[in-house]
Formats: structure tokens, C-alpha cells, sequence
């Protein structure tokens, strides 16, 4: 009789080509996203004069360094426009797909991959980007890879892993109204710490986490990372195959139904052991923003911020000081007091159609006191909003309504927040100069941004809902 | 990649938890080229303030520590981005080890990549480091990969670093080399998995 497995333990065991004494694994990468980061790693490959050994499971995105607002050919600093051609030549001198700057797919990596159907159940992905994480939301081990490693998928459509320690979040019960993924998220890192997963294998698991969208699903694992863990994933269910049926690299007809045969076995045994488990109750879970320079740095929104004085451990202390000196925040000042200048929706994070749906029901008929800036997640998904009207409602609102890409969570195609600035935002690091030299973030759901756009400050979304339809 | 046995240098203390890879590399520079010289921005925005001049009470400003090989951090020293471009900022500067109580996951795999070593000691040691180091700033450590031990004055401090990596270093040996060792299994595993995985497969799209 085989013991009974983990989801994760199924995974690994599927893509396992051989397994060293000294307990490393070779395994299979089924697919590879590249964006323009990876350029250090194309320079590894030719310089070994190696051709990309599977050309078809690789794909690229223009994601990290394309411009959100105007033209988006014409960008103005010659270093973008360079990240911008060396993928798109990286790509194309290896025949590589790629969802460019022309190409209506486009969006950030962690968006289009789901959208088009290209990452699915069972599938072992990589790609250079810490967020990759984000496609276990689809039952796949998914995780983010350095340039070196993204060099040795390349040439061998490989890597070696030491298998992760297996943990599991179960969120029991049911979320109170108006909590979203990312606040189950940020409550169970600032529960379990930074890095309370490194080295682990997160299964998220229990009624809250079945209840959620598929979309909420990729927020809850894109921030995997952010509590350390190498990825997070949930089990493959109805929700992963009405979602996948149709899209364009899925697999389709009869192709399909056999594949959810297939898929409807990844889900853990009764009786699988984890090597760690942590609960959280859905109920008790409250809006929640950060406050500090670590997205442990979490609060309930009707939190007031620590104050180191009663902080009885001098390097927390130390820790604290430095924190709120960095966000210019008073020791015990209550979270709603804190006044914002600016807000941001979009990233990998929170990006999605059903996050700007969110975001338009708190701001529809409403105007925001700070400017801001919308950013889809995919070309796609901008498209839909717009038949939906939603670019009207943050317009009117007085928001921007930019293109899709990485834009200011990371800041490196030009969307920076200006130094000593604050903003609410939907992304997924509050680190220090994150969204700009000095800048200063808070992160938070959609609707929370929203919140605070049009009361000025960080506020409680449940107060302006009320009477709405969330 | 170079291979690291035995390291004696000066060795700077950076007593800051969740020290993530945007400070070890803030993102505007992740569109440099290595060769511009990557570690003349090593945590740029930590050494120098907003008019580039070095903040004098930085650690690695201070005389005894500017030219340390090794570091000594708080927990989750290098969390965060993938970027590698953290761990050629740390190497291109001159570090060859960082001494913390636990590391990033993916920023400990770049750097055994890169041939810099992740040595974890327990927190109560990096913190008896810490405050040596600081007592006595220009003393140097000593970091023995072979017997995975730290000296530091008269003081013994054990480590631990993944088996593999350890051999890796010791040897200086890229994956790849070994990689190519397996390709026949590759080809095999492959043949095999088309059969018995067919979606994994991306559907051909027109």
C-alpha cells in the first residue's frame, strides 16, 4: 500500500528525474516564463554557445519595464527602451513566444500565464521572479528562480531542488463580508512572520481558502513568498477547471475532460502527514493594511501602530523605532489617523479583473481626495474592465487609468511615488524605497485602496460599504 | 565559479532583520550590466544619502569594515526579489560569506551559484558576533568551510550550510557540469512523461 501523500509530495514526485544521494533532485520544468530580468541569464547561454533546449515550453512576457501611461513605444529613457528590445530579441533569437508590447495578451507574468491557460494543475513552473509563486493558486509548484538557475532551465529544462518541508495553512470557517484574499493573506504572515515558511512547501487549505475565487486564490499564493516560503498552492477543484475550460493553451474537448481525470487526483490523502500545521479562523479575520517595512508589519485596521516604549525586547524595539521613524508615523498612532498622498492598484498581486471590480464598487459615484493610478493586470484584462465600464469609474474618480504592467509596485519603468510620500497600495512589499527612493507603503485589498482614496487616509472599506453591494 | 575553502578577512556586522534584496540592490540599478560594476552599489540607499554622500554611521562606511569579505546579518538576510543581481552586488564589492541566522530561500540559491557562501549560525551567536565585532571592529574572522566552524578572537562559533552547496563551494563546481552528466535520464524522463502527462503539453494555438 503507498502511504498516503501530500498534494505537494504528488507534485514533486511527477517531475523527480533523479534524486542524489546527497538528497538533491533533478527535476522537469514543464514551463519557463522569461521577462526582461532575464537577460542576464541569455548572456549565460551564449556565452556557452548552448541553443534554449525547449523553445516551446518557454514563454516571454514585456512586463517589468514597459510604460503604463502615454505612447507605448515611445519610452524616453534609452536604459527602459534597451530592457524593452533585449527581451524581445533574447526571445526571438531563440524561438521564443512572446506576449510583448504589441501583442494584446500582454500583462504581467503572473497574470497572463493563468489567463491564457498556459500554467495548470500538476505543472512544475519557473521563472526569474520571486511572484512566481502565484501559479500554485492552480495546484502547480511554482516558484521563483535566480538568473544561474534561469541559465540551467534554459539549456536543460531542469533544475535541482532540495525537496521543501511540507506546512500547512488551513483557514477554517467563513470571512466576515468585504475580506478579501489579501487579507487573509497578510493576517496569516503577520501570524506566522516573514520568515515564518522558508524552506516550505505551503498548502493553503480549509473552507475559506475552497470559498475563494480563483482570482483570490493567485493573491493568497503570490504572497507565499512574503511569509519566505519557496511556493504555495491549493488543491486543484471545480473552481481551477471551470476557470482553466476554454482558455487558449489549455488543453481542449475530449483533451480536457481526460486532464480533469487527471488533475481531480491532486489533492492531499486523508491521513498525509505535513511537517508543520497552522490555523487561522476566518471569522476573526479583519481588514488589514501594513504598517511597517515588512509585510509581517500587519494590522487590523482598527489597530493603533506599536510604540517601542512598551516594547519590552531592545532590538525589537530598535526594530520598531526604525520602522515607523522610516514611515513617518507616531509610536501608537491609530491606523485610521494615518493620511495618505497617493494610491496605487495593480501589480501581480492585485490586479485582476475581480480586484478592479472591487476597487470600482468603493469608488463608484465617489471622488478620491489623492491622485492614483489603476493598472491592470494584462492587456486582457484592461479590455474587459473597459467593457465593463470600470475605467469610467476610476476616471471619474479622478484616478489614472494606465496600461498593464509591473509599473509602481517595483517602480523600474519610471511609476515611482515620490521620496517621503505615502501611499496605499495593492502590492506586495511595504520594504523600504520599494516603490521609489523614500517612498513610503502600506499594502492593503483593492477595496482598502479604494478606502483610502476617497477618504484621504487609511480607513475601515466595511464604514463606506455599507448600504453598497459588495 | 571559484571555489571557497578557508576565509580570513575583516568581517562587518549589519544588525538589521528582513535585510531584503531591494536594499542589498535597489531596483534602478537591475538594468545594469554586471560589468558596470555592480558593487559600487551594494545597498545603495543605506551607504549613501539622497545627495550620494556616504552616511558616515553606516556599518559598512565605517574605516575597519570597508573592505570586509564577510558580513554578519540578522534573520532573513536576503528575503524577498529573485534578483540576482543581489548576490553579484555583495560578490563584485569583495564579499565572499554572510553569517546569518537564516537566509532568503531563493537569495541562499543565488549564492552558492555565485560562489558566495551562506553560513547559519543560531541567533544567539550572530548576535555574540555582532556584539565582538563592534567591540572590537578591526579583529578578523575566520570562516572554515571545511570544518564549518567561525573563529572570532578566542570564540568558536559553529555554522551549518546545506551538504551540497558545502561540496559545490569546496570544489567550485557549476551545476551545469554535473547537469550534462544526466542527460540521457533527461531524454528518457521526457519520452516517458509524454505519455503519461499528454496536457502538460501547451495546446498548439494558431
Amino acid at each position: 500500500m503507498i502511504a498516503p501523500q501530500t498534494l505537494f509530495d504528488k507534485l514533486w514526485a511527477s517531475h523527480e528525474i533523479a534524486r542524489r544521494e546527497d538528497g538533491e533532485a533533478l527535476l522537469w520544468v514543464d514551463r519557463h516564463y522569461v521577462h526582461e530580468g532575464s537577460f542576464h541569464a541569455f548572456s549565460q547561454v551564449k556565452a556557452r554557445g548552448r541553443p534554449v533546449a525547449e523553445p516551446g515550453l518557454t514563454f516571454g512576457v514585456a512586463d517589468h519595464y514597459v510604460p503604463t501611461r502615454g505612447s507605448r513605444r515611445a519610452i524616453a529613457n534609452p536604459e527602459i527602451a534597451r530592457m524593452v528590445r533585449q527581451v524581445e530579441e533574447n526571445t526571438a533569437a531563440n524561438h521564443v513566444t512572446l506576449f510583448g508590447l504589441d501583442d494584446p495578451r500582454q500583462g504581467i507574468v503572473h497574470v497572463v500565464g493563468p489567463e491564457q491557460g498556459l500554467t495548470l494543475p500538476g505543472l512544475l513552473i519557473g521563472c526569474g521572479d520571486s511572484h512566481t509563486s502565484t501559479h500554485g493558486a492552480l495546484g502547480a509548484y511554482a516558484f521563483g528562480i535566480g538568473a544561474s538557475e534561469v541559465a540551467h532551465v534554459l539549456m536543460t529544462q531542469t533544475i535541482w531542488q532540495r525537496k521543501p518541508t511540507r506546512m500547512r495553512v488551513t483557514v477554517d470557517g467563513k470571512v466576515a463580508p468585504g475580506i478579501t484574499a489579501k487579507d487573509i493573506v497578510l493576517a496569516i504572515i503577520a501570524q506566522i512572520g516573514a520568515d515564518g515558511a522558508t524552506g516550505c512547501a505551503i498548502e493553503f487549505a480549509g473552507a475559506a481558502i475552497r470559498g475563494l475565487s480563483m482570482e483570490g486564490r493567485l493573491t493568497l499564493c503570490n504572497m507565499s513568498i512574503e511569509a519566505g516560503a519557496r511556493c504555495g498552492m491549493v488543491a486543484p477543484d471545480a473552481t481551477t477547471f471551470a476557470y482553466l475550460r476554454g482558455r487558449p493553451y489549455a488543453p481542449a474537448g475530449a483533451d480536457f475532460d481526460r486532464a480533469v481525470k487527471q488533475w481531480s487526483a491532486l489533492v492531499t490523502d486523508g491521513g498525509a502527514a505535513f511537517d508543520r500545521e497552522v490555523t487561522l479562523d476566518a471569522a476573526a479575520i479583519a481588514p488589514i493594511v501594513t504598517w511597517g517595512t515588512s509585510p509581517e508589519d500587519a494590522l487590523p485596521i482598527d489597530a493603533s501602530v506599536p510604540d517601542p516604549a512598551r516594547e519590552p525586547d531592545e532590538a525589537r524595539a530598535d526594530y520598531l523605532r526604525g520602522a515607523l521613524a522610516y514611515m513617518g508615523i507616531a509610536p501608537g498612532q491609530k491606523l485610521t489617523d494615518v493620511a495618505v498622498d497617493r494610491v496605487f492598484i495593480g501589480s501581480c498581486t492585485n490586479s485582476r479583473i475581480e480586484d478592479l471590480r472591487a476597487a470600482a464598487a468603493v469608488l463608484a459615484g465617489r471622488v478620491s481626495k489623492v491622485p492614483g493610478l489603476v493598472s491592470a493586470g494584462s492587456s486582457l484584462v484592461k479590455r474587459q474592465a473597459e467593457e465593463e465600464g470600470l475605467d469610467h469609474i476610476f476616471r471619474n474618480a479622478g484616478l489614472e487609468w494606465g496600461e498593464s504592467g509591473c509599473s509602481m509596485c517595483v517602480g523600474i519603468n519610471g511609476d515611482l511615488v515620490a521620496p517621503g510620500e505615502r501611499c496605499a497600495s495593492t502590492t506586495n512589499r511595504n520594504f523600504r524605497g520599494r516603490q521609489g527612493p523614500g517612498a513610503r507603503t502600506h499594502l492593503m485589498s483593492p477595496a482598502m485602496v479604494a478606502a483610502a482614496a476617497v477618504t484621504g487616509h487609511l480607513a475601515d472599506v466595511r464604514v463606506l460599504m455599507a448600504g453598497r453591494k459588495i | 565559479m571559484e571555489k571557497l575553502v578557508s576565509l580570513t578577512a575583516s568581517a562587518c556586522p549589519l544588525n538589521v532583520a528582513n535585510l531584503n534584496t531591494d536594499q542589498l540592490l535597489p531596483a534602478r540599478f537591475l538594468k545594469w550590466p554586471r560589468s558596470a560594476g555592480i558593487g559600487k552599489v551594494l545597498l545603495h540607499d543605506l551607504r549613501f544619502d539622497a545627495e550620494q554622500r556616504e552616511r558616515p554611521d553606516f556599518p559598512l562606511n565605517r574605516p575597519a569594515w570597508r573592505d570586509a569579505k564577510i558580513v554578519v546579518g540578522g534573520r532573513n538576510f536576503g528575503c524577498g526579489s529573485s534578483r540576482e543581481a543581489a548576490v553579484y552586488a555583495l560578490y563584485d564589492y569583495g564579499v565572499r560569506c554572510v553569517i546569518a541566522p537564516s537566509f532568503g530561500d531563493i537569495f541562499s540559491g543565488n549564492a552558492i551559484q555565485n560562489g558566495l557562501l551562506t553560513a547559519i549560525v543560531s541567533d544567539d551567536d550572530a548576535a555574540a558576533l555582532m556584539a565582538a565585532l563592534e567591540a572590537k571592529p578591526d579583529q578578523p574572522v575566520t570562516v572554515d568551510l571545511e570544518q564549518q566552524i567561525i573563529l572570532c578572537g578566542n570564540t568558536t562559533y559553529p555554522f551549518t550550510v546545506d551538504p551540497v552547496r558545502r561540496m559545490r563551494l569546496l570544489n567550485g563546481w557549476d551545476d551545469i557540469d554535473i547537469t550534462d552528466s544526466y542527460r540521457d535520464r533527461i531524454a528518457a524522463f521526457k519520452a516517458d512523461d509524454r505519455t503519461r502527462r499528454p496536457w502538460a503539453t501547451p495546446r498548439a494555438t494558431s
